[in-house]
């Protein structure tokens, strides 16, 4: 049986980790090495790293430290933000990205997926996805989720992954940093409409927010998180032991 | 020395840093002279398998994978490299492939559940066939490596040492003699990749 993944998220910002409420009120924490060393040595499954840099000079920055990472770090890498083009995928796979998450470049230019699906192969094109609801509809937000693309959802993620997108990550603006659990309804709505790995993201709190999300949606394939982990508050050894007392499948 | 094979196809960065970590010598090439003066190779890949057997047969490598392999030298394929050990592969039309494993490659589309994601991807636990093989020698069964492939082996019964369960039992690694050939990741598989790797290294040592 494969198992569910579990995922700690680190968003890098000028060679630190951040981490904010409602993405907001950003607040450093940590070296991004150290943690991904430790996060690696501690259960955990697979890591993804969001460049929310603007400058240049952060770009530079964050593509030491993934390669400083990946020759550490021996599970697989997912990196995210300021993705845009083909070559900033190539970019960040030659310093030892696995898969590459794309967001807003894809809002701008939807056959950024197709191309890079037909380059790298589905398997490393990852469609991350700010979904909020207004009025009762789920609409995907871009910038960093401050501004509504007016798109439908369900109908962007379909069409993502008819382009080629190997993994969808479902991340619940409603849910981020509220630490109140999954959006659980979300995520039934988004898996039951694709056929490959959904990530869940935004809102766990607890473990048993974890145990709620494998058990209520069985299809999800793995949790992100990322300030319960960085606080401590949830170390990933025990939320795998919690979860295989649940008889949740996992990596132990 | 250890010679990972480069034929132009997939990122061997990671790879590269596992070797190192487990403190073997390795070196990135697609100098024939190279791969036949060291003592091990490893076959990597990623993509297609039309396209990486092309790759190889331009770069001149095919028949001297073939002939270090027959001369007993440990071979190690991964992933798409595995795939390739094997006779044929009927991923996107019929290609042949280097011979060393008796069996085909073909689609997990149709042979498992229909409600499972393919491609198979993420960790999943490895079951030894055929006793426990000496690249198994510092893990347990039922450790878990990482994944990430949508055709298989079959046909390979004799070579099986290891299934991964994803609707049926997935062939997750073959040897025969010298022949080692791993559907799943070691240098993504955390410690009990690099253990798999470092058993790979003291093979015939």
């Amino acid at each position: 049986m494969i198992t569910k993944r579990i995922i700690p998220c680190l968003d890098v910002r000028n060679g630190t980790v951040v981490k904010g409420t409602n993405f907001e009120n950003l607040s450093e924490i940590s070296s991004p090495v150290e943690l991904a060393e430790y996060y690696s040595s501690h259960g955990a499954d697979e890591l993804v790293f969001y460049d929310i840099t603007a400058s240049s000079d952060g770009r530079k920055l964050f593509t030491d430290i993934l390669t400083e990472t990946a020759s550490k770090v021996f599970i697989p890498l997912t990196v995210g933000g300021g993705i845009n083009t083909l070559d900033d995928f190539d970019r960040v796979l030659k310093c030892g990205a696995d898969k590459v998450s794309v967001n807003s470049g894809a809002i701008r230019n939807p056959d950024l997926i197709h191309a890079a699906a037909e380059k790298y192969g589905d398997q490393c094109v990852v469609l991350s996805v700010d979904v909020k609801r207004v009025d009762g509809k789920f609409c995907v937000f871009a910038k960093g989720g401050r501004e509504n693309t007016g798109l439908d959802a369900l109908e962007w993620i379909k069409r993502g992954v008819n382009n080629g997108a190997g993994e969808i990550v479902v991340n619940s603006i409603d849910t981020d940093g509220v630490k109140k659990g999954f959006d659980i309804e979300m995520l039934k709505a988004v898996c039951d409409i694709v056929n490959v790995p959904v990530i869940a993201s935004g809102g766990a709190g607890c473990k048993e927010d974890f145990v709620d999300l494998f058990n209520s949606v069985p299809q999800v394939s793995a949790g992100l998180a990322a300030s319960i982990f960085h606080y401590g508050e949830v170390t990933i050894d025990d939320l795998k032991r919690t979860l295989n007392e649940n008889n949740i499948t996992v990596r132990l | 020395m250890l010679a990972v094979i480069d034929y132009g196809v997939g990122n061997l960065f990671s790879l590269q840093c596992s070797l190192k970590k487990i403190g073997a010598e390795a070196i990135v090439t697609d100098d024939e002279n190279i791969i036949k003066a060291a003592d091990r190779i490893i076959l990597p890949g990623v993509g297609a398998f039309g396209d990486a057997v092309k790759k190889l047969r331009e770069s001149g490598l095919f028949d001297v994978v073939i002939e270090e392999a027959q001369k007993g030298k440990p071979l190690m394929g991964i992933c798409l490299g595995m795939q390739m050990l094997f006779d044929k592969s009927y991923e996107y039309g019929e290609y042949e492939g280097l011979g060393l494993i008796e069996g085909e490659i073909v689609p997990l589309k149709g042979e498992i559940p229909r409600e499972l994601d393919i491609p198979h991807m993420g960790w999943n636990a490895l079951n030894f066939h055929n006793g426990k093989n000496e690249i198994f020698k510092y893990i347990n069964e039922g450790d878990c490596v990482y994944f990430v492939h949508s055709f298989f082996g079959v046909g390979c019964e004799s070579s099986l040492i290891a299934t991964a369960e994803y609707g049926i039992p997935v062939t997750a690694a073959v040897a025969k003699g010298n022949i080692f050939g791993c559907q799943f990741h070691p240098e993504k598989s955390g410690e009990t990749g690099l253990k798999i790797l470092k058993a790979f290294c003291e093979i015939g040592e």
